[in-house]
Parts: structure tokens; sequence; C-alpha cells
């Protein structure tokens, strides 16, 4: 236990001797935390929309001023001919162009009417499906009640939507939690890796192999710091994240920090594991910064993965920020209890089992 | 007790096709400062390496205090110390903690730390460093602190993996006057150096050339046996026909 | 002079080239990492699980049943009891649920008389999940709504990207992350490592310029960055099937010019970092966030609030992206990307600058 306490100490005195890691642990998860919740949303409610009216009739401005007036477009009417839209969506200033061909409004309920024509940029894929899902929605219901005896029922009346959990629909409710994991991946991932493999880079590594000491004691020494230090940057986080955004849990904080400690455990065992693996520290941040932008990217946090196709939906299974993902936002913003989210906690604590039984294992003292 | 600390017998490591140490037999005594004496890349560190416990044999096999070099790597280590050249000290560290992180790792209690330390420190006459980084230490007084540091738990047993290298030949003096101090104490002394008058002070060296134990005896007798002058020369003569090193 | 700067160069490739493990790191990344994100990362809402609640299972509320099995954007699940719906969404088991009143059918043919009645449709969506929420409700609108008439008056164009493949709008963003991380991380260590060993002094007292140090060491890691160029554009090109209509010579043109920004970057990273450690950390984990959020990679950087507006002006990746999404993928001449080819020739040079500058004050 002396032994453990001895090189726990050693451990907090090396890293905040450091010049540059204790900023790190401190300033970091601050500015993420201030600046990147803002850029984090999909919001599609600035469509950029040009219409050119080739109609000019009472049916065509009907239709302009209710996309004017929908919330989601911002209307662009500087606009002549269809050269000059395309020009604008080509610079990307708008998203979509909507032209209404002449006599669009007399042919209308002639056996051959005139089609309006929607196109959107969707290269960003989202935007364009979703911008032009609207402008169909609005144009649709403008129609509809120009021709009132055509349609049975005005949808927008008959439906009402209840968006339970984060009802303003506010996008960065839900990255902020996995803004805090991302957090936690690159401190943990990075840092836990690259304190091994410089021990071995000074050769110090040597020494402490050369001494009695345990190996799950050594391991377990350069692990337990990073607890600490994981779970002070997710309680700055998480201070923030209610002080700035106004955004606390919804469950149970207990539920937030065992997920919390489940997860840091784990995923500071992988570190201690590449780094044992590696020859030199560059190598070993390559392979850190390899697995780490798969984990930030594949796991859900930015994109959903229920869009992913199915052998990606498949592969996430093994990726450990997945299941720690899952339980942040259910905390958060649903409420959910260990007891909802009993899976992800036992993934959790097998990936724990297995990154450390890892880490234990390619630890060598005698090679 | 048993008289012997190391004995070897057919001791090898192979790395792929490379051998580096080749079969080496040889017995250290107790209370011996046995000179360990080889070029650049003759193997004494890898030999060394498998004494501590740190690198499997390929083949062969050998006790240190009492222990298989092979199965009781952990229990080895507890009673022995060893420093390098190179390694031994944190740097961003300072003397203080560096003293009580290793008394700690070799389970020493606080009082004892606390004793020792002190001792240390008076002895190398550096109390006024206690609090300075080991980084920021002149390489003569890091090498004299590692020894220190490396032999805090009165260990049976010290390997020293080239300690003089790059130090100027005051501070070499003081350090052999530690070694024999220690050695006066009761502990045994594994030195491998390439400063052959080192050599001389060694109540026995053996010389490694190309992986393999060429010579091993008493300084005085080495000179006899190639009739030499100096250690230097006996060295010379058998490295003559090294392929390997530099 | 020459001979001697090729022998520096000789030098430091040599240096690379021995590291043979991390050589093979280098080169494999990006190969698995464009793969695995050109065909998994996508924003497209499919698969969005659906449950019925419904007191009658009248005729109108199967029609919708089987829409729902029927589209390939929701996976319908079947109908749920009314009680069942707070513990479904909180343990994430259904995105959305449709509630239909028990009277719907009365409440709809009222309707269709012109009778205006309280609403007979509830969605409730698990909205924790926002553009799940946002676009699950447009589609499932368009699914309810029977009239289909003025569906069929509009034309839909999708421009650019017509069967809206995620890959298409992800692959310059990756592209644009993994250059600037991965060449910073290479040039990130080499002046400072050389620092640590201690063979710095040896070059800053040689009759060699700063300028030519500094070229020398780049010039082997632009090498492999090349490679990983011409692979990454491989992949882009005929695994992921992105069009570059806008032709190769500009894209590879700017490729370049953005290799060279980001191995100046790691270079200048190397010349104020005190140790290989530290210049990695902002390499590889300081940047990488800035990099991915603030880049227009994953989420539109107009959205920011006015005072943060001016920080993706300083991300180079953002440059390179918006360049090379138009040259990619919207097919625009190289005319088009004009501004964005000046600042990162600008940011180049400025790196370089900066980086030389450091270097300089090594030897006073």
């Amino acid at each position: 236990m002396r032994q453990l306490y001895i090189l726990i100490q050693k451990e907090f005195i090396q890293i905040f001797r450091n010049p540059l890691l204790p900023k790190l642990i401190i300033i970091f998860p601050i500015m993420v935390m201030l600046v990147m919740p803002w850029v984090t949303t999909m919001d599609v409610r600035n469509v950029g929309v040009t219409i050119i009216d080739e109609d000019c009739s009472s049916l065509s401005r009907h239709i302009i001023s209710d996309i004017r007036a929908a919330e989601y477009f911002s209307l662009n009417d500087n606009v002549k001919t269809h050269n000059e839209a395309l020009t604008l969506l080509e610079d990307c200033k708008v998203d979509a162009i909507v032209l209404i061909p002449r006599h669009f409004e007399r042919d209308l309920l002639s056996q051959d009417p005139q089609k309006l024509d929607i196109s959107a940029n969707a290269v960003n894929a989202t935007k364009g499906m979703l911008g032009s899902q609207y402008l169909i929605l609005t144009i649709g219901s403008t129609l509809s009640n120009y021709n009132n005896h055509l349609t049975a029922a005005k949808t927008s009346d008959l439906i009402v939507i209840q968006n339970r959990f984060n009802p303003t629909l506010n996008y960065r409710h839900l990255m902020i939690p996995a803004l805090m994991i991302m957090l936690l991946i690159l401190i943990c991932g990075f840092l836990s890796a690259i304190n091994i493999v410089s021990e071995k880079e000074n050769g110090t590594i040597e020494q402490i192999n050369v001494t009695p000491i345990g190996k799950v004691t050594f391991i377990l020494a350069k692990l337990i710091p990073f607890w600490f230090i994981g779970l002070f940057v997710v309680s700055i986080a998480m201070i923030v994240a209610w002080a700035v955004y106004d955004l606390s849990p919804t469950g149970s904080l207990g539920s937030i920090y065992l997920a919390t400690i489940l997860f840091i455990l784990g995923f500071s065992g992988f570190g201690v594991s590449v780094a044992n693996l590696s020859d030199n520290i560059q190598q070993t941040m390559f392979v850190m910064f390899f697995f780490i932008i798969i984990f930030v990217l594949l796991s859900g946090l930015l994109t959903p993965i229920s869009s992913m196709p199915e052998w990606a939906q498949n592969f996430t299974t093994i990726l450990p920020p997945r299941y720690y993902i899952d339980i942040m936002r259910a905390v958060y913003l649903k409420g959910s209890t260990i007891a909802d989210l009993w899976p992800n906690f036992v993934a959790l604590g097998v990936f724990v089992i297995v990154f450390n039984a890892l880490a234990a294992f390619t630890y060598k003292k005698q090679s | 007790m048993n008289n012997t600390v190391i004995s070897v017998k057919g001791l090898t490591k192979r790395f792929g096709d490379f051998t580096a140490v080749n079969c080496i037999s040889f017995d250290v005594k107790r209370g011996e400062i046995f000179g360990f004496l080889g070029a650049n890349g003759a193997g004494k560190t890898t030999a060394m390496r498998m004494l501590c416990g740190l690198s499997y044999p390929t083949s062969g096999s050998g006790t240190v205090v009492g222990f298989d070099v092979t199965r009781e790597g952990e229990k080895i280590k507890r009673h022995i110390g060893y420093m390098s050249q190179r390694f031994s000290l944190y740097n961003d560290l300072t003397v203080w903690e560096n003293i009580r992180l290793f008394a700690g790792i070799y389970g020493l209690s606080k009082a004892e730390t606390i004793e020792r330390a002190n001792e240390i420190l008076a002895r190398l006459d550096i109390t006024s460093e206690r609090d300075t980084l080991v980084g920021s230490l002149p390489l003569g007084w890091k090498q004299k602190l590692s020894f220190a540091v490396a032999t805090i738990h009165r260990p049976e047993l010290v390997f020293l993996d080239e300690p003089t290298g790059g130090v100027d030949p005051i501070t070499r003096r003081q350090f052999w006057e530690m070694i024999y101090e220690a050695a006066d104490n009761g502990t045994s002394i594994f030195v491998t150096t390439h400063y052959m008058d080192e050599a001389e002070y060694c109540s026995r060296v053996s010389i490694m050339v190309d992986g393999e134990v060429r010579a091993i005896d008493t300084p005085t007798r080495l000179k006899e046996q190639f009739a030499a002058e100096s250690m230097d020369e006996v060295f010379r003569i058998l490295a003559r026909g090294a392929k390997r090193g530099d | 002079m020459k001979q001697k700067f090729s022998s520096f160069i000789k030098k430091e490739s040599l240096h690379i080239l021995r590291d043979v493990r991390t050589m093979m790191i280098v080169l494999l990344i990006p190969v698995v990492l464009m793969i695995l994100f050109g065909f998994a990362i996508s924003t497209e809402v499919n698969n969005l699980n659906v449950a019925i609640v419904a007191s009658n299972h009248s005729e109108s509320v199967r029609q919708v049943a089987d829409k729902l099995s029927a589209n390939p954007y929701f996976s319908f699940l079947g109908y749920i009891d009314n009680s069942d719906i707070d513990i479904k969404l909180r343990k994430g088991e259904v995105d959305a649920i449709i509630v239909f009143d028990k009277d719907y059918d009365r409440l709809l043919s009222q309707r269709s008389q012109g009778v205006d009645t309280p609403p007979a449709i509830q969605f409730i969506f698990d909205a924790s999940n926002t553009n799940i929420a946002q676009t699950g409700a447009a589609y499932l609108q368009n699914v309810i709504s029977s009239d289909l008439t003025h569906q069929e008056m509009l034309n839909l164009h999708l421009l650019y990207n017509p069967q809206m493949k995620s890959a298409y709008n992800f692959v310059p963003g990756i592209m644009g992350l993994i250059f600037i991380l991965i060449c910073a991380m290479m040039t990130s260590v080499s002046i400072v490592r050389e620092k640590e060993v201690g063979t710095l002094e040896v070059l800053l007292v040689s009759p060699v310029r700063p300028i030519k140090i500094i070229l020398a060491k780049m010039v082997p890691y632009f090498l492999i960055s090349c490679i990983n160029l011409a692979t990454i554009l491989l992949i882009a090109r005929y695994l992921l099937d992105v069009p570059m209509s806008g032709g190769m010579g500009g894209i590879i043109t700017i490729s370049i010019i953005y290799l060279i920004l980001s191995l100046m970057l790691g270079l200048l990273i190397s010349t104020i970092a005190s140790s290989q450690v530290i210049a990695l950390l902002v390499s590889a984990m300081v940047m990488m966030l800035p990099m991915m959020m603030l880049s227009g990679m994953v989420f539109p950087i107009e959205n920011l609030p006015t005072v943060l507006k001016p920080l993706p002006y300083i991300v180079p990746a953002r440059w390179y992206i918006e360049a090379i999404r138009k040259l990619m993928i919207m097919g625009l001449p190289f005319s088009a990307v004009l501004k964005e080819v000046g600042i990162l020739i600008f940011m180049t040079f400025a790196f370089m600058g900066i980086a030389l500058k450091n270097f300089k004050n090594r030897l006073e």
C-alpha cells in the first residue's frame, strides 16, 4: 500500500511540475466548453433560399410570403435570373433555389400543370435534405390553402409534435455531453499513453523494472492519477455547461460519475497498453491519434450511429465511448437511471477489465 | 550462508540471428568487486540485464543471490541494487523526492527513509541541494546520488553499468571510494566499465569479446598471464580480433 | 553549399526510414481512416425506430402503419401500450412514437368536411437527438399527410450530391483533418528531438543557414505526405466514388500547398515546444478539436455567434475543406478557389517566417 501511495505521489508531482500539463488540464476543458458548443449545431433554421418568380401571380406571391414567414428560411430576394441564383448557390451563399415557372397559377388545375422547381445544394447532406423537405412542406401547405377544396385536411393542424427531453430542440444540449466525452478521450487517452512512453524513452522505466515493485502496483499508480484528472475535467465541464449553457443533468450525478470512473479507468488502461507496445513517443502518439480519432468520429458523438451502414453500426459495438455517450446523454437529457442503462454500464465494465488486463499483460518487467 | 552471489552456466541471449551473449559461465563471490569488462557492443549490458531479471536468457542458467535468473527474477530484484550511466533517477523530481520514491519502492518505512536520506545527503555533502531538481545537478553528483539511491535498501549485490562514464577524474575517484565503502559493508559489487585503470581497482575481472568471456581472473594474474604491463594492454591483446564494437 | 543541403536531407531521411514501424503507421493511418470514415460517417437520418399507440386499430391507422413499414427511412416496431411510452423512450428503444386519438377516424372525417377539430395525432420524439427529431418530424409529416397532389406539382433537384451520399460531404473534411494533424505530428518533433538528444547544437554551429536546416527537415516528410495524398485521392476516387469533377490538377495543387502548410505548422510548434511530449500534445491533442469543430467539417460554421465568428478564419483546415468541396464535389473550376489558395499560401509563409524567427533566436 505504501509503495502504491509513494508511486502515485510521484506521478502527481511529475504532472504538476510539467510546464504544460497543469495548464492543459485546467484551461483546455474550459476553452473547449466555452467555444465549441456554439459551433455544434445542425439547426436547419437558416436555410438560405432564393426564389425566381417567373409567374408573378398572386399564388407565387403567396408562396414567397409563406417562405419568408417560415422560421427555417432566410430569403435572399435580390436575384433576377436563374444564372445569378446558381452563382449564389455555387458560392454557398444560398442553399436552395425555388423556381416558379411562368403560368404556374394558370395551369395549376389544368390537365398538364407546370412544375415548380426546387434545387438544393446537397453537399451538406443534412441541410440539403432537411431544407428541401421543409420547402416541400411549406409550399405544399400554401398550395393546399390556395386550393382549399383539393385537400382533405391541413397536416400542420392535424398533428401536434411533442419533443421529449429537449423540447426546444437545442442541438447544443445534445452536443455538450459529447464534448465532455471528447475532452476525456483526449486528455486521458493521450496523457496516459505519453506518461508511460516517456518513462520508456528516458530510461527510468528500466530502473523501476529492476526493483521488486509489482506489475499491478505500477500500472495502478499510472492509472489512478488519471481518475482524478478525468473526474476533475468532467466536473469543470459540467460546471461550465451549467453556468454558461444552463444545462444540468436531469438524472443523478451519481450515475454520471460512476460511468465516468469506469470509462476513464478503461480508457487510460488502453492508453497504457498502446504505450507498452510502442517504441517511442512519436509512435505512441500516432497510434493513439489513430484510435482516438476513430473513437471520436464513430462513437456517435458527432454524427448519429443510426445513420451509419450496418457493418459500421456493428463495428461501433466495440468502441467504449459509444456506451458512455449513451449514458451521458440519457442521464443528462432524459433523466435515465442506472437501472435503465445497466447494459451500458456492464459494457463499460467489460472494457475496464479487458483494457486493464491488456495493460498489465503488455507491461513486461522481464523481456 | 552461501558464499557465491552470482553463478552462471552457459548463459546465452540471442536476438533473432544475432547472438549477443554466447554461452558465458562464471561465479562471483560474496564481498567481491567484480569488474565486467568489454568493448562497446561486446554484450556486457545484455549479460547484466539477464542477471538483473530484466531479460530472459535464451538458454543456459544462472542464480543471482540464490535465485534463478529465469524463474525468480522478481525475487532477485528484492536483493539487488542497479544503476546505469544513462538511466536511474527522475530528472523532474528533486533529490529528496527521488530518495523518498526509491526508499518507498523498496519498502522502507517512513522513519527509515528519513534516516537514510539524511545519511545520504550528509555523506554526499548535498544537504543544501535537497530540493534541487536532479535534472539540474552536475553529472558527477547525479552519478554519486544514483549510487546512493541504488544501495538505499542495503542490497546484497549492486550492479553498476558504466557508472563513471563521462565524469571527471576527481569524481571518478570519489565514486570508487563509495564503491569500496559499500564493499567493506559487505555488499558485493558487479561493475561494467571500459576504463581500464578502474579495472585495477577490482578484486576480479572478466573480459568479454564478441559475446564471449575470454578471460577471468584477478588483475594481477591476468597481467602475468598475458605478460602485460597494465590491464589496458591485456584488454588490447584480447580485443584485437574482435569483430563487433567500434 | 548545395552538397551540404542534400547531405542534410539524406541524414534526415535516414533518421526517418530507420524507424520502420512509425513509417508504416504513418502510411497506413490515412488509408484506414479514409475508408472507415468515408463509408461510415453520415448524418442522414434513416432507420428511425417508430412505434404507434392507438387504442383503436382502425383502417386508417393501419394504413399509416403500412406506409411506415414500407418506408426505408423508418423501422416500424409495432404497436405499444400508452403506459410504455415513457420507459421505451427513456431506454432509447424508440426514437418516435405516433399517438392516434381514439376518435381519430371521426376527427379525420369531420376535418374533411371543413369542421375545426382538435388535433388527432401526436408525435412524441426523443429529442435528445435533435437531428433525428427534426428530420424525423418532417419525414413523418410527409408520410401521414395523405394529400399527395401538391407533391406532384413539385420537382426536386438535389444538386452535386443527388443520391444524398454523406461521403461526399465528409471526404473533404476528413482530408483536411487527417493531413494537417499527421503532418504536424511528424514535423513537430523534428527540431525539439534534436534539442533533447543534444544534436541541435551541432546543427546550430554548422555554417548551414537556418532556412536550409528547416527545409531539409521538411523534405522527407513532404515526400511521405505526398504518398499519403496519392493514396487518399485514389481511395476517394475509386472506392468512395467521389466525382472530382473540378479537375485533378487543381485538387493536387491545393493539397500540396496544404501539406506544406501543415508541415510548417509542425515545425513552428517544434521551435516553440520545450520537449517532444509537449510538441506532440500540442499538435495532436490541442489541435484536434479546433480542426474538427471549427473547420466546417461536421458543423456549419455560419451558425457561430458574432463574438466567435473570427475563429474559423484562422483555422487552415477550414479554407482547405471549403476549396476541396468546391473542386471535388461541386465541380467548380480552379478559378473559384483562388481566394482559399491565396489564404493558404499566406498562412504557409507566415508559419515559415515565425518558425524561422524562433529558430534564429536560438542562435543568439
